[in-house]
């Protein structure tokens, strides 16, 4: 048996875990060793497979905003805990540990920003946050997100990562599912661009709701994307899933997304898509109209 | 109710239906007298508020899918003097797990839709246990635009544990028919009265859930995910579906005090199944009261209120 254990003590196993902080990466994908400090300069995407490594929010925002333009909105909005859920830890405890984990409050970030010197509210979940789970705190965001879009006259950018609806507010965490639809619809109304960035995974509520009202919807390559799990799915109806399922190329196969944009033209992609849309003539009929508004505001002053 | 199914019972129900099989046999004899039989129906009906008023989170998951409980073809048997069922999404199918048409509610023209899971086994799987799939939502969203180019109300009865899980349902977009219905509906200005009857199972529930009124039975239950599914994910095991039940404050009372529904309606003989057309009756009262209400709003501002409605929703700190 002696060779099922190590011969020299201090040999370390490759793990996952031991390399965040380290100057190598594994491609999880393909095996490619990757420099640590390369792997960066291109964005988390193995530059052998094109393998797309999950990144955080501060991270897409470093991709898709201009340098220092973003302000971010609603930093306090931090959840409640209405239903004082219990499983096997406290809800109060998971968020407290999510928090001192990212550093963040919530599981999305919002604000104002500039894309290609291009005015927006953007919007990014970070799946490091419990998950990216839907919870209020996620819902209230959107919504102040999208109200302020309508204000300023902003398209709405958002960038997703969930694995659906927060367990742990069960029924509330449902209702934000409905309740940023109202807010997709009032940003729809407005004849503001609303562009839908899906990333690895969005699935469950998230998917069902705000990240499927996309105007256009852009996905990175790969993402798993879907209503039910793919477990669920092999337990419920015992099918073989096909290869691909649910992933970003199967759903452009079926006509659900737009796009699929690897991470590198993920800004350009972004930066063409919102000058096409707002140089038409609804965008500018709308401007008009405001501006009218305004003077006939001004007139009645 | 069809008739083919026996009486099927619950373990802690069975205290009541053995008094009234007692009842029933003595009145078949015709040996007791009046006044016996009365006395027996008002400890019948005693028990009852006993037996289905005090129940853990996890019996009333079991009544909410109680083999016996009424379904929306049930309810709509009852409550409509006529219906007449429209058929198809126009795109791809007709999902038999989402019904829907023209109905007539004590004389006032309604549009109705609901999710059915029907009886019998046959039934179950010809409509899927009310899983309804892209094409079901598809339906639904056609008929409750159809209703609002017309000016008819909307009725809309929610029953199902959930969205239907599949590989064919992936493929037509089940994410997006979800999300379209949730997005259009608030731009249809006409009133929408929602009952849940049963099982508020998810996206698959709210998917046809979101209105002006929102009702529930009382024994119906409304959540995020099946209790059986969050145990399996949360506690690691299914068999902990009984403390997830419990976790997930999915009752009528609670979906009411955490402010997501606007009443609850209370069910006659302790349950829906013990009473069908008693039941049925509540909910057509309740219908048309919400309807009265409903209709003395401008359709815009019936817009906005339902927007608030749903802004207004979840609960948060601000640091």
């Amino acid at each position: 048996m002696s060779w099922l254990n190590r011969a020299k003590r201090g040999i370390k196993t490759w793990r996952k875990k031991d390399i965040p902080d380290g100057l190598w990466e594994k491609c999880p994908s393909c095996g490619e060793i990757l420099y640590r400090k390369e792997l960066d300069r291109q964005l988390s995407v193995c530059k052998k497979c094109d393998f797309h490594f999950r990144i955080n929010a501060p991270a897409y925002l470093d991709i898709l905003a201009d340098a220092s333009t973003f302000s971010e909105m609603d930093t306090a909005l931090v959840s409640g805990d209405p239903l004082e859920f219990k499983d096997s830890k406290k809800y109060k405890d998971r968020v407290k540990a999510a928090i001192k984990k990212t550093g963040r409050n919530s599981a999305i970030m919002t604000g104002t920003a500039e894309i290609g010197g291009r005015p927006v509210l953007l919007a990014i979940m970070d799946f490091s946050f419990m998950g990216g789970s839907m919870g209020s705190v996620v819902g209230e965001k959107i919504v102040r997100a999208a109200k302020k879009a309508v204000e300023e006259r902003r398209p709405l950018v958002i960038v997703t990562a969930s694995g659906g609806a927060r367990m742990q507010e069960s029924i509330l965490s449902l209702m934000q599912m409905s309740k940023t639809s109202a807010a997709i619809a009032s940003v729809s109304r407005a004849g503001l661009p609303y562009i839908a960035i899906l990333t690895n995974p969005t699935t469950g509520g998230v998917a069902a709701s705000f990240a499927f009202q996309g105007d256009i919807i852009i996905a990175e390559p790969k993402a798993m994307i879907g209503f039910a799990g793919p477990r669920v799915i092999k337990e419920t109806t015992g099918e073989e899933l096909p290869d691909g399922f649910q992933r970003s190329e199967f759903l452009l196969d079926h006509g659900m997304i737009d796009i699929v944009a690897s991470r590198q033209k993920l800004k350009t992609t972004l930066v063409y898509i919102l000058d096409s849309l707002m140089s038409g003539a609804s965008v500018r009929v709308e401007e008009d109209n405001q501006e009218n508004d305004r003077k006939t505001i001004s007139l009645i002053w | 109710m069809t008739e083919t199914n026996a009486r099927k019972v619950l373990d802690f129900e069975k205290p009541v239906d053995e008094l009234q099989r007692r009842i029933e046999r003595l009145k078949r004899d015709g040996t007791s007298s009046a006044g016996e039989i009365a006395r027996l129906k008002e400890k019948l009906s005693e028990l009852e508020n006993k037996v289905y008023r005090d129940l853990s989170a996890w019996d009333r998951v079991q009544l909410a899918r109680h083999p016996m409980r009424p379904t929306a073809l049930d309810y709509i048997g009852c409550i409509c003097d006529e219906f007449e069922e429209l058929h198809g999404d126009r795109y791809f199918a007709d999902d038999p797990a989402l019904i829907g048409g023209l109905a007539k509610i004590s004389g006032i023209p309604f549009m109705v839709i609901g999710q059915e899971k029907g009886r019998s086994t046959k039934e179950k799987i010809a409509r899927n246990f009310g899983m309804v799939k892209p094409d079901g939502y598809r339906k639904s969203l056609r008929l409750m635009k159809l209703a609002e180019k017309f000016g008819l109300p909307i009725l809309s009865l929610v029953d199902t544990q959930g969205a239907h899980p599949g590989i064919e349902a992936e493929e037509r977009g089940q994410p997006r028919a979800i999300a379209d219905n949730l997005k259009e509906v608030f731009g249809i200005a006409t009133p929408i009265i929602v009952v849940v009857i049963g099982e508020g199972g998810s996206g698959g529930a709210l998917a046809i859930a979101v209105g002006d009124s929102i009702l529930m039975l009382e024994h119906a239950i409304y959540s995020v995910i099946t209790p059986e599914g969050c145990a399996a994910i949360l506690w690691k095991t299914r068999e902990k579906a009984p403390d997830a039940a419990a976790a997930l404050r999915l009752t009528s009372g609670d979906c009411l005090e955490l402010g997501v529904i606007d009443g609850i309606i209370e069910e006659v003989h302790g349950a829906a199944h013990r009473d069908l057309e008693g039941n049925a009756a509540r909910i057509r009262d309740a219908v048309l009261a919400e309807h009265e209400k409903l209709g003395k709003v401008p359709p815009d501002g019936l817009l906005k209120l339902r927007e608030e409605k749903f802004y207004a929703m979840g609960q948060f700190e601000e640091g």
